[in-house]
């Protein structure tokens, strides 16, 4: 199945072949991969991962442990969504590269890879505004590289494998800790077969005051991408992770199944901020959760666009006193495309603080659902938490669900939860229309006063994007 | 040039006639009002031309200098020159309402041309002046817990911003305390051009006393049943209107 095309540039034709769809992303280049582990998931898929890829003993055995958990773990269809059923695990290639290590300059990156990366405007953002970048290309980082200011005081940021490798007495202690290989079906497909993701260490005390951004990139059909990330700030730092995602639009299925870990060691702050645009046929099922200890603070802030269906429910564990937990999502569903976002708050000691707050559009047929789980034990006190999740129906056949589960078990906490779900109206829309807007303008504007407060909380470069996204999801979305 | 209504019927979604043969003719350079009771198709009239869904026009034309308007769509109607402040503007949550109006100007200019925000803000700012706005209105959410007063206002800094060429006010003058209402018709006299034609829809003569009417017409049951000069509406506030349907219907 592997080739390799050495002589792969751009001619007339390919370029010509590139389909430039209304969406930025829609776009690939012919496949040039070293390494291919073919299709479908065996022992003998991961050794070959692991051979290419020259795992040390502990992770083939890591690995090994996590396929066979994937195996026996039933589909979680008992309160999942069907279409799970739709994934053929048997037809995905679980791994390709082009075999090139991943470059510090974008100089050095293929011509392919490198087009793809300036279409999506990467290298133009990390000149702009970005502490460090990682552009992962199906597989495996093409371009990795942080300001040396930074690794000047320690700050370490690379793929996965090079942490694992290079890093081993940081990485290790943590890798798998915050979620385990049997958090679920997905997490422990993702232990088998992990590639790519990034790894950050931030020592003490020190502050990013850029952001650091990934961006994964799917370019091959019938491809799985199933990067690892593992983020520790230790005590006192704080830093800002982005990260973007797009694919073409294939006529397959794509799966995307991530497995993120954020530890915040005491009065650590880590905001993780993502911005996903997946093609209508991507699966996406991410699971994510970060460890707070005393005083310190994770934020997710999340923006689910695309995709077929994503599952996703970041997660907060409070572990420390004092430690504060926040979600900030927004979920758009078009037609044939089902967001089942939330968030998980598990309070674990005394005083600790969360925050979830979400809004969902669903566009046409398209189907949004929250579901969230707040947990606060017993025997803890102060511990506070407060929901909101705003859903919005664009047209009259579209969905929105909501299963919010809080637990709170004592008398010596605050809780707080707040549902509500609106429509357009048509005064609105009329109002909007004698002003001039076109019904997909007036439909775009009111979507984005809708999300506008959650909006405020990306970094500006993204909420730019955010907003331009959105407008084209609305535009021939309405009527 | 002007806005005109022949014989215009209208009805609800359920068939009820509203409006039954409304002729009426606003030149440009005029200022139009029309009183009459509650319940008697003003506001409908306003709709209709602006191109609400809500009703079904069964006969009539109107036309924007010569071209016929039933064609177009509410916001074609926007852009070719046709605004209405409405008596119950609609709240646009989180949408601030610099964006709402400079959303509205972008929409008017060709693909590809951005309105130049430094002339924008200037022009805006121009205005709310006039209608003695306070800055910080800019980045409120449009009509998000406004007073009665601060909605209307709004809906006239809108139309000075768009600039239209047929202004049709409705009821614009409700819920106003007399200040709000001088304050808003120095707006609509400030708009007042040999270009521009106006139609005022009002209940009460108290209006007219601020912006004074070139003609006024009098619409009861789905019909204007009586033009004049401004005289007419200081004998509506006279005698009433059912003086009037007296002798509209005598």
């Amino acid at each position: 199945m592997s080739y390799q095309d050495a002589t792969a540039t751009l001619d007339l034709e390919t370029r010509e072949a590139i389909d430039i769809d209304r969406s930025k992303g829609d776009f690939t280049f012919p496949e040039r991969n070293k390494f291919d582990a073919g299709r479908g998931l065996t022992d003998k898929t991961v050794d070959y991962i692991c051979d290419v890829k020259n795992d040390p003993d502990w992770v083939r055995e890591f690995r090994h442990k996590a396929l066979k958990v994937f195996r026996d773990k039933p589909m979680p269809t008992n309160w999942a969504t069907k279409d799970l059923e739709n994934i053929d695990f048997d037809v995905i290639r679980y791994y390709l590269s082009d075999g090139e290590k991943p470059k510090r300059s974008w100089a050095d990156v293929p011509a392919d890879v490198l087009e793809t990366f300036e279409r999506l405007g990467i290298p133009q953002q990390e000149r702009a505004f970005l502490a460090g970048v990682e552009a992962q290309f199906d597989s495996e980082a093409a371009y990795s590289n942080v300001k040396e200011e930074l690794t000047k005081q320690g700050v370490i940021f690379c793929n996965s494998t090079e942490g694992l490798k290079e890093h081993e007495a940081i990485f290790r202690p943590w890798f798998g800790k915050v979620i385990p290989t049997g958090d679920n079906k997905f997490s422990a497909l993702n232990s088998a077969v992990f590639s790519g993701g990034s790894f950050i260490y931030i020592p003490k005390g020190v502050k990013l005051k850029q952001p650091l951004q990934a961006y994964f990139r799917i370019n091959s059909e019938n491809f799985g991408q199933f990067e690892r990330t593992l983020i520790i700030a230790d005590e006192g730092s704080e830093v800002m992770y982005m990260e973007g995602c797009t694919a073409p639009k294939f006529e397959t299925a794509t799966l995307h199944s991530a497995v993120v870990e954020l530890v915040a060691l005491k009065g650590a702050k880590i905001q993780y901020v993502t911005v996903q645009n997946w093609s209508s046929n991507v699966f996406n099922l991410v699971t994510k959760r970060g460890l707070a200890m005393e005083d310190a603070e994770v934020r997710w802030i999340d923006c689910n666009i695309g995709s077929r269906l994503t599952m996703k429910y970041p997660g907060v564990i409070m572990k420390g006193e004092r430690a504060r937990g926040e979600v900030i999502s927004i979920a758009l569903a078009n037609t044939g495309q089902h967001q089942d976002t939330g968030a998980k708050m598990i309070h674990a000691a005394n005083n600790t603080t969360s925050n979830v707050v979400s809004k969902s559009i669903s566009v046409g047929e398209g189907r949004s659902t929250y579901r969230g789980q707040v947990f606060i034990p017993k025997h803890l006190k102060g511990c506070r938490n407060n929901t909101e999740c705003d859903a919005l129906l664009i047209n009259s056949n579209s969905r929105t669900d909501t299963y919010p589960a809080i637990t709170v078990k004592g008398n010596r906490h605050a809780t707080q939860h707040e549902a509500s779900v609106s429509q357009v109206s048509e005064d609105m829309l009329f109002y909007m229309q004698q002003r001039g807007l076109n019904q997909g303008q007036a439909m775009s504007l009111a979507v984005n006063g809708f999300i506008n407060d959650l909006v405020r909380e990306f970094p500006m470069e993204y909420s730019v994007e955010l907003k331009r996204l959105i407008d084209l999801e609305m535009e021939g979305s309405v009527g | 040039m002007s806005l005109h209504i022949q014989d215009l019927h209208a009805t609800l979604e359920d068939g009820t006639e509203i409006l039954k043969g409304v002729t009426l003719d606003i030149p440009q350079g005029e200022v139009h009002a029309i009183m009459g009771p509650n319940g008697s198709g003003k506001s409908t009239l306003s709709k209709v031309i602006a191109g609400n869904e809500g009703y079904v026009v069964t006969a009539g034309t109107v036309t924007l200098d010569g071209a016929e308007i039933f064609g177009m769509s509410t916001d074609e109607r926007s852009r070719a020159g046709i605004f209405l402040a409405f008596q119950y503007p609609s709240e646009v949550p989180g949408v601030s309402n610099a964006n709402f109006i400079r959303a509205a100007l972008q929409a008017r200019l060709p693909k590809g041309v951005d309105i130049d925000a430094v002339a924008y803000y200037k022009n805006l700012y121009a205005k709310m002046d006039l209608l003695e706005m306070d800055r910080k209105f800019t980045a409120r959410a449009v009509n998000e817990g406004f007073s009665g007063g601060e909605k209307k206002r709004n809906e006239i800094l809108q139309m000075m911003m768009l600039e239209p060429k047929y202004c049709i006010l409705d009821e614009t003058d409700s819920g106003l305390d007399i200040d709000a209402l001088k304050i808003v018709a120095k707006g609509v006299n400030a708009m007042r051009s040999p270009e521009r034609g106006m139609l005022l829809i009002t209940h009460y003569q108290r209006l007219l006393d601020y912006i004074k009417p070139d003609h006024v017409h009098v619409m009861a049951e789905g019909r204007i049943v009586r033009s004049g000069g401004p005289e007419l509406a200081h004998e509506l506030e006279k005698y009433g209107y059912d003086f009037l349907k007296e002798a509209a219907f005598a």
